[in-house]
């Protein structure tokens, strides 16, 4: 079954149209890695997949429910739906342990020790459990970007959506972040990915989904896309992608 | 020029007491109400409905375009008469107190608003869409994420609008109400020790106010590392 369908979708910012059309999914357990230059609307996509961004035309489907139908709880589906961003978005004014329980706490319902147990188990999932008492300015880029996947998988979360979790970490921290992305793919979680790691791509990608100027223009298996993409504009972007 | 007599200050100490409490009362009021409904003001600003936050404006600009004094007058002259309409109460010197409670506090809190606006938009998008991505609503995003981070870098902002209300509600001489200031004239016309009495309520406001200027200021270099 579908986890996540697109179906036809198109975006407009005033008179710029940034999604032209765009149809795909992902089914359970599946997990698809999102590139392409930038600009070509992949952010906008995934955003859109869990409501932060409003689309004009079409239909975006999570888990059975429309996200555009007037009776469909937004919130309800976002606290389903884990999402981990460029910038991180820790609550700065927040301890690491208070990020990981107050959506558990305030959106879930669950007990404070119920929270806490869930929030430091994933926590030490992530390999920081002694990071637990700090503040997230305490941290360095990597540990708050894994502390961001702690907070998400904390929610139990149906499907997991990143976007760009590690354009903004220094070179040396990208790895410790990309590593508990492998290890929550290889465990079955359903992901969508922005992201312009060829090498996570080739580990642990079911498909490859390439964007250029808002149209998808490639959408093919991780073996037919890194062996012979069809799209010429996809050939090119591996060419430059890969070369290094 | 006769040599200054400070005499009846300390004689006039007790009244000039009352009258510190009455301005005090009046700040914390204005301050504390100002706060809350400048909140719901800014948010209402801020927020995406159209009729909700051209409302909310039209408030703050005509507030901000009127003289503080006037205000004052106004609902000194309009809240005992509504009082009066709805509620029976007889007008008193408690009334005055009253009005000028009501005027300081909505005219404060077209201020605030603007400051609060100031200090929700400073809090960076990203932090709304994490909080809207974990499943947190509107008002819950607001509580727990934003407004903590606004108010935080509010604080410098939000202290120093406090001292110029401090000093702005030395303005309630005029419906005759006996704060700090309005005591000292009093105490002053009385004794025909006016410059003295004038003198010394200077001195108090100047060392109040430029002590809690320099908090601010010292919190601000806090905040600004």
């Amino acid at each position: 079954m579908s986890m996540i369908q697109i179906e036809n979708v198109s975006k407009w910012y005033g008179d710029f149209q940034v999604l032209t059309d765009c149809s795909t999914h992902v089914t359970e357990g599946e997990v698809v890695v999102v590139c392409g230059p930038s600009g070509s609307g992949k952010s906008t996509l995934i955003r859109c997949v869990n409501g932060l961004e409003a689309i004009q035309q079409g239909r975006i489907v999570v888990n059975g429910t429309a996200l555009a139908d007037p009776t469909t709880n937004l919130s309800k589906l976002r606290a389903h739906v884990g999402m981990v961003f460029q910038n991180f978005e820790l609550f700065p004014h927040m301890s690491v342990t208070d990020n990981l329980t107050i959506a558990q706490i305030k959106v879930l319902g669950r007990s404070t020790a119920e929270a806490l147990a869930r929030g430091l188990a994933m926590l030490d999932r992530v390999g920081l459990k002694a990071q637990a008492s700090k503040f997230p300015g305490a941290l360095s880029g990597g540990q708050q970007q894994r502390v961001a996947i702690a907070r998400a998988l904390a929610m139990d979360p149906i499907c997991m959506l990143f976007d760009e979790p590690t354009s903004a970490l220094d070179p040396e921290m990208v790895n410790e972040v990309l590593d508990v992305m492998v290890e929550l793919a290889t465990e079955g979680m359903t992901m969508m990915c922005v992201t312009h790691e060829m090498g996570f791509a080739r580990k642990v990608a079911d498909r490859v989904i390439f964007m250029d100027h808002g149209r998808i223009v490639e959408d093919a298996s991780k073996d037919d896309f890194f062996g012979t993409p069809r799209a010429e504009r996809a050939q090119l972007f591996l060419s430059k992608i890969l070369q290094h | 020029m006769e040599e200054f007599d400070w005499t009846s200050i300390p004689g006039a100490l007790p009244i000039l007491a009352d009258g510190m409490l009455i301005t005090l009362e009046i700040t914390a009021t204005a301050i504390l109400i100002g706060i809350l409904w400048g909140t719901v003001l800014a948010l209402a600003r801020l927020s995406g409905n159209r009729p909700l936050a051209w409302l909310a404006a039209a408030y703050v600009n005509l507030f901000r375009a009127v003289p503080l004094v006037m205000v004052i007058l106004w609902f000194y002259l309009i809240v005992p008469t509504l009082l009066q309409r709805w509620f029976g109460v007889s007008q008193s010197s408690d009334i005055r107190m009253i009005s000028a409670l009501v005027a300081f506090a909505l005219f404060e809190s077209a201020y605030y608003a603007e400051i609060i606006r100031a200090g929700v938009q400073s809090v960076p998008k990203g932090q709304v869409d994490a909080a809207f991505a974990l499943g947190m609503p509107y008002h819950l995003t607001m509580r727990l994420v934003v407004l903590p981070q606004a108010f935080r870098n509010m604080v410098p902002l939000l202290l120093t609008q406090a001292i110029i209300l401090f000093q702005d509600t030395s303005l309630v001489y005029v419906i005759g109400l006996a704060d700090f200031f309005g005591a000292a004239y009093k105490v002053g016309d009385r004794d025909g020790r006016l410059v003295e009495l004038l003198l010394f309520a200077g001195a108090v406001y100047f060392i109040l106010c430029f002590g809690a200027s320099l908090l601010v200021w010292q919190l601000q270099k806090k905040y600004s590392t």
